[in-house]
């Protein structure tokens, strides 16, 4: 928002905007909120785990980054969706299906790591293209449509892993030949004296690549089209269905991708893996700034919001409480988020 | 009306009908807009104005009679063709999202690009510097294309409507009720941008059921009711009575009186 007119407007008696305060203007970026969020998240447990030298320890700032790497890495394309206007709930057990796939395909069926890589990569495009399409076609919320590819993938992975293995898991992925290569790339620490993981340079190439995405590039401005009013983005030429089925694809292919991470973090896979992230990936998201109903948000935002949520897991346990309290602690900081994020959009689409 | 032997006409319409089912829509509708000038197509609610803009614009086909563009008949079978001979129609809903920015919504779907692929980008210097000029030609001065659309009052959001239908090449500007949703002050505003628009060379179609907005900026009048073309005027051959005379025609006249006297006391 800009001050009020000094120069002379062409455009007579139009009533220009009112002046805003310094406040006002620095929440005007949907990621302002999440930094400040993430600044006092920060403080709070600088204070209250001092015991473990939270703020100068460097060990404990790798365990919380290694932390929100893990929530952070999905929550960008989780975040392009929301934009989109739509939501993923499958995201989180796609990650356990793809570990579960890979362990099959490298344990049972023998094969080398980087085709199974592959393969599990294309089921990802697979199950993205599903839930796109059948949310573009039928026109229903995809709130529905995924929590019920969510509830089959669930019912698969636990049913197919028992029938595979007799078991609720699938171990020795690291004997599948091509395994330390993939294990090197995903899973080994980049800072070994700290235990900074390789995950947290992904999370943080991602949410840049993403970031770019969202902001510099037509597909981005289409995002943010279809999102906002898919009718009026629609009426000017944006290819709003394309553009929602290829987030639903780029969202079920990272969480494979992240599966894959996982696994060759593991070296194996729970059937139950990845259950329950899905709501971390969309919490990160929104107290990132994006809007439950779509057309606004941010990238960068969503990384800050799944770095309160990793400080808020290490943070918890660190400062010496149950680590039940966790979720209580997301609770607040999403609804928190919510009602600053309606504020803002409030905001922005005043004075009709 | 007007013979197309002469001169063609940018965009024509001759003796169209519409039906729909056993509803007349239309009934031998015949209406022409040149370049730089402004047709205002007057009727009440249910005169027909809405099928007109469509069969415009291309949503609908016309059943009888024929359409012409600079003479030569045409069919559009969707927006699509009648956007490719120029024919752009700005809808009251304006077809921009409100929480994006200025220079987003100027170019959503036309997005200029700079540099190859895979690193091809939004020029969004570009997009911000053009978008900025050209709502300045309209007559606004856009401090911050960073503003969300929703945040700009009705008059200004017209303008950035128009002002993107005439850098995408439009040629014939439809415009449905621009007047409609505002003020009388945001009115006059956007009846300015309307002879703008005709200043640029564009053809434009000012539809509204208000005679008061249609007098000050048109070139020609039809009057439209139930269907049928029930007056034709060149400016300078009919007052402004006559028109809200003849588009009132009685029962309906007091509560027009009524919006006289609003506007006159403004």
């Amino acid at each position: 928002m800009t001050p009020p007119p000094n120069a002379a407007a062409a455009a007579p008696a139009d009533e220009r905007l009112a002046h805003v305060g310094f406040l006002a203007r620095i929440f005007k970026r949907p990621d302002m909120g999440a930094l400040i969020g993430a600044l006092a998240v920060f403080l709070l447990f600088a204070w209250t785990a001092r015991q473990v030298n939270w703020a100068g320890d460097a060990g404990v700032w790798a365990s919380w980054l290694n932390t929100a790497a893990y929530d952070g890495i999905v929550a960008v394309p989780v975040a392009l969706l929301m934009i989109g206007g739509e939501f993923d709930l499958s995201a989180g057990v796609m990650i356990g299906s793809s570990g579960l796939l890979l362990g099959i395909l490298t344990t049972k069926a023998h094969w080398n790591m980087w085709p199974a890589v592959a393969v599990v990569m294309l089921f990802g495009l697979g199950i993205g293209l599903l839930n796109g399409v059948t949310v573009v076609k039928t026109k229903l919320p995809s709130f529905i449509v995924t929590l019920g590819t969510f509830f089959m993938l669930r019912g698969l992975n636990a049913g197919g892993t028992i029938k595979i293995t007799g078991g609720v898991s699938i171990n020795d992925i690291d004997q599948a030949p091509g395994f330390n290569l993939a294990h090197k790339l995903f899973a080994s620490l980049v800072w070994p004296a700290k235990g900074l993981s390789v995950s947290v340079v992904w999370w943080l190439g991602l949410t840049a690549v993403g970031a770019w995405l969202l902001s510099r590039t037509r597909f981005g401005n289409w995002i943010f089209g279809a999102g906002g009013d898919p009718t009026a983005a629609r009426n000017v030429g944006v290819p709003v269905a394309r553009t929602k089925v290829a987030l639903f694809v780029m969202t079920s292919m990272v969480a494979a991708a992240w599966g894959i991470m996982t696994a060759t973090n593991l070296r194996g896979m729970q059937s139950n893996e990845g259950v329950g992230r899905e709501f971390e990936f969309i919490i990160a998201a929104v107290v990132g700034g994006c809007l439950l109903t779509g057309g606004y948000g941010s990238v960068i935002g969503t990384a800050f919001g799944a770095a309160i949520i990793g400080m808020a897991q290490i943070g918890i346990i660190s400062s010496g409480w149950d680590s039940n309290w966790v979720y209580f602690f997301e609770g607040v900081v999403l609804l928190a988020a919510v009602m600053l994020n309606t504020a803002i959009k409030r905001r922005a689409e005043r004075a009709r | 009306m007007s013979a197309p032997a002469t001169a063609p006409h940018l965009l024509e319409l001759a003796h169209v009908s519409k039906y729909f089912g056993n509803v007349v829509a239309l009934r031998d509708v015949s209406l022409h807009v040149d370049a730089s000038q402004v047709t205002c197509i007057l009727g009440d609610n249910g005169a027909g104005k809405s099928t007109l803009i469509k069969i415009l614009s291309g949503v609908h086909k016309h059943d009888g009679g024929s359409l012409r563009v600079e003479g030569k008949d045409v069919e559009f079978v969707s927006p699509r063709d009648a956007r490719a001979y120029g024919i752009a129609t700005v809808y009251q809903d304006l077809a921009m999202v409100p929480l994006m920015s200025i220079w987003r919504n100027f170019f959503l779907g036309e997005e200029p690009t700079r540099g190859r692929r895979p690193f091809r980008r939004f020029d969004i210097a570009k997009a911000k510097r053009i978008s900025r000029e050209q709502i300045g030609e309209m007559g606004v001065d856009v401090r911050d294309p960073d503003q969300p659309v929703g945040t700009l009052s009705g008059g200004e959001r017209q303008a950035v409507a128009i002002a993107r239908a005439v850098h995408f090449g439009a040629r014939v500007l439809i415009l449905d009720e621009p007047t409609s949703a505002l003020g009388v002050k945001q009115a006059g505003v956007v009846l300015r941008y309307i002879v703008r628009a005709a200043e640029r060379g564009v053809g434009v179609i000012f539809i509204t059921h208000n005679p008061h907005h249609a007098f000050p900026v048109g070139d020609h009048f039809v009057l439209l009711n139930r269907g049928k073309v029930i007056g034709d005027h060149a400016k300078g051959e009919v007052t402004r009575e006559q028109l809200v005379q003849e588009m009132a025609g009685g029962a309906e006249l007091e509560v027009l009186t009524h919006e006289l006297e609003d506007v006159v006391e403004s």
